[in-house]
């Protein structure tokens, strides 16, 4: 039977799936050192280390410690946040399309924070703001799954989407416009648009705290999205219980993106971008994307976000309009593609 | 390991598809699921992977209700290969076989070497081999129908239940497919394959269930479930038969007019079969 002897390691390479997380994370530190070095003051390596360290209590320390680190640090997590539910999503709905910013998700997620924080909950305890973002993304994921069914088209999808997105940005936009708050309204900004300036350690950590347990969740469908390349039949006979699979990735994306976007605002095209670059790179298979869609959604946003503060000075440009500015035309570029294989 | 329905009643949107089947899949044999479009046959299969409800009736593996075995056991032990077997990414074939060895991993470890012998047993067993490093999409649909095979031997299963497997090969495929459904039974697996060649059929499987509306209109060896009768009754054709080198053969050779349509139209017809 054994026709070539030695095909077996071919067959399945273990040893190399490590190298491509293995490369993206060390690009991951690389783009965080650099993106210690961008900002309005410049300083040197060796300042940057100095303040690093600690205990000069001068102002470099705490330009690092209080801006600088926190930023880049939010960057990270909500970037591997949004690419890991990016691919998760994709990999459930068998659709390279399905993304929690391009679906809603975001969007509803949002609203969500916006009622935690104009209600004035969010003021009453720290976690109310995440929990309203979380709420916000799990309603919008139970939503999408319920119009566009468990396999969803291109079409079906994309158009659930435009649905919830277009709901969660009218409700957004009613609910500051009710807000007694007269900034109220510019702060639609911060919400639509996406950003990273500003936040503290405080926001690493409530963002932290609900990552982690969703980015859990995430991952422990792996296996069952590789077996989902077969469709729900197959998976199901190969020992997978999609209503646990559905139910963990409901919640993973609600927990990663709703704590996302309750710090950062709405990000988009992230989720996208990341798992469709980085697709050819690891087989194609669903399973092994996930680790390589975290780790390059991290290097993005960090990248980005880089960008939008040597673009300064100036009017800041919100890093949710950058991400959309290549985004958006990345995925036209990608539904012209599928429509081309389609035919 | 015996697969057996009792009384397995099946209602697909209000409509009943399966209506009180009471059958046992019998290992180290092929079984072969014949019946006309809508017979319910696909239902059937499904309903055994239990990949569907069942609306009554119960289903035991080794007298034991399915509903009560864990998963992961279960899918050791029952291989369920889909009709069309479709695949949503454009994966190697090699990858795609492999996922059949999913039951079988711990979590978060690698394949160990019996799994990637068992992976190239069925790349081998299936004439895929020289196909291991491409990309599934890129298959002609008989290639694909092979690699989906190949991914369901994989699991080493004790029950394999195969939807029209050699539905879209040429006929040296549809042959070594056919063949390698008796090697598996004479290994000791219980097959059981939904056919639409009646010829293949006949040849090829120890046993035939034929199904119509639903209902088990006639059961048994080869040669006593397709009589001319059951033939006309079931599929509403008249066959040739013949015998070559001590085996019987059948060709469905004309149609003969159906006597009882409306009488027969009781029971739902699903469009999935």
């Amino acid at each position: 039977m054994r026709a070539t002897a030695g095909t077996g390691s071919r067959l399945w390479p273990a040893a190399r799936a490590w190298r491509l997380p293995i490369v993206l994370a060390a690009l991951l530190a690389g783009a965080g050192m650099g993106s210690l070095f961008a900002g309005s003051v410049a300083m040197s390596p060796g300042e940057i280390a100095r303040a690093l360290i600690g205990g000069e209590r001068d102002v470099f320390e705490i330009i690092v410690w209080q801006l600088r680190v926190p930023r880049t640090l939010l960057a990270m997590l909500i970037g591997a946040s949004l690419g890991l539910s990016g691919a998760v999503l994709q990999g459930l709905v068998r659709n390279p399309l399905a993304e929690p910013g391009l679906l809603g998700i975001s969007g509803a997620a949002a609203f969500g924070a916006v009622v935690a924080f104009y209600s004035g909950f969010a003021a009453l305890f720290l976690l109310a703001l995440p929990l309203g973002g979380m709420a916000g993304a799990a309603g919008a994921v139970v939503l999408l799954l319920v119009l566009s069914g468990p396999s969803a088209s291109t079409l079906t999808l994309i158009l659930a989407g435009v649905a919830v997105s277009s709901l969660a940005g009218a409700l957004t936009a009613l609910a500051l416009n009710l807000s007694p708050d007269p900034y109220a309204a510019t702060e639609i900004i911060f919400w639509m648009m996406g950003s990273l300036a500003d936040r503290s350690f405080e926001h690493v950590q409530m963002a932290a705290a609900c990552m982690l347990p969703g980015w859990l969740l995430l991952f422990s469908v792996r296996r069952a999205l590789d077996a989902l390349s077969l469709g729900e039949d197959a998976a199901t006979s190969l020992g997978f219980d999609l209503r646990s699979v559905r139910f963990r990735a409901v919640f993973g994306t609600a927990f990663a993106v709703g704590a996302a976007v309750s710090v950062s605002g709405t990000i988009g095209f992230i989720g996208l971008v990341v798992p469709h670059l980085l697709r050819p790179l690891v087989g194609q298979e669903p399973g092994r994307l996930l680790a390589a869609s975290a780790l390059g959604g991290a290097l993005l946003l960090t990248l980005t976000d880089i960008v939008v503060r040597l673009l300064a000075p100036g009017p800041e440009i919100k890093i949710g309009v950058l991400t959309a500015l290549f985004g958006a035309p990345f995925f036209l570029v990608l539904l012209l593609r599928l429509r081309r294989e389609a035919s | 390991m015996t697969l057996s329905a009792r009384g397995l009643t099946v209602t697909l949107g209000g409509r009943p598809i399966l209506d009180g089947i009471d059958l046992s899949v019998p290992a180290g044999a092929v079984t072969g699921l014949i019946g006309p479009n809508g017979a319910g046959k696909t239902t059937l299969l499904r309903a055994l992977a239990s990949v569907l409800s069942i609306a009554a009736g119960v289903i035991t593996l080794d007298e034991r209700p399915l509903a009560d075995w864990p998963r992961r056991d279960r899918a050791r032990i029952i291989a369920y290969l889909p009709q069309g077997a479709p695949c949503f990414w454009p994966v190697d074939v090699r990858r795609i076989v492999a996922l059949g060895r999913l039951p079988h991993l711990a979590p978060w470890r690698p394949p160990a070497a019996a799994d990637e012998a068992a992976i190239e047993d069925a790349l081998v067993a299936t004439d895929v081999l020289h196909l291991a490093l491409r990309n599934v999409l890129t298959l002609s649909g008989g290639e694909r129908a092979r690699v989906m095979l190949a991914r369901a031997l994989a699991v080493r299963p004790r029950v394999l239940l195969a939807d029209e497997p050699v539905a879209g090969l040429d006929p040296e495929h549809q042959l070594l497919v056919m063949a390698l459904l008796r090697e598996q039974a004479a290994e000791g697996v219980a097959v059981v394959v939904t056919l639409h060649d009646l010829t293949l059929a006949a040849r090829f499987c120890d046993r035939l269930v034929a199904l119509d509306h639903g209902r088990i209109a006639a059961e048994g060896p080869p040669e006593a479930v397709l009589t001319s009768p059951i033939l006309a009754s079931v599929f509403a054709v008249r066959a040739e038969h013949g015998h070559r080198g001590g085996q019987s053969f059948v060709i469905p050779w004309d149609v003969v007019p159906r006597l009882n349509v409306v009488e027969k139209g009781g029971i739902g017809r699903d469009r999935r079969d």
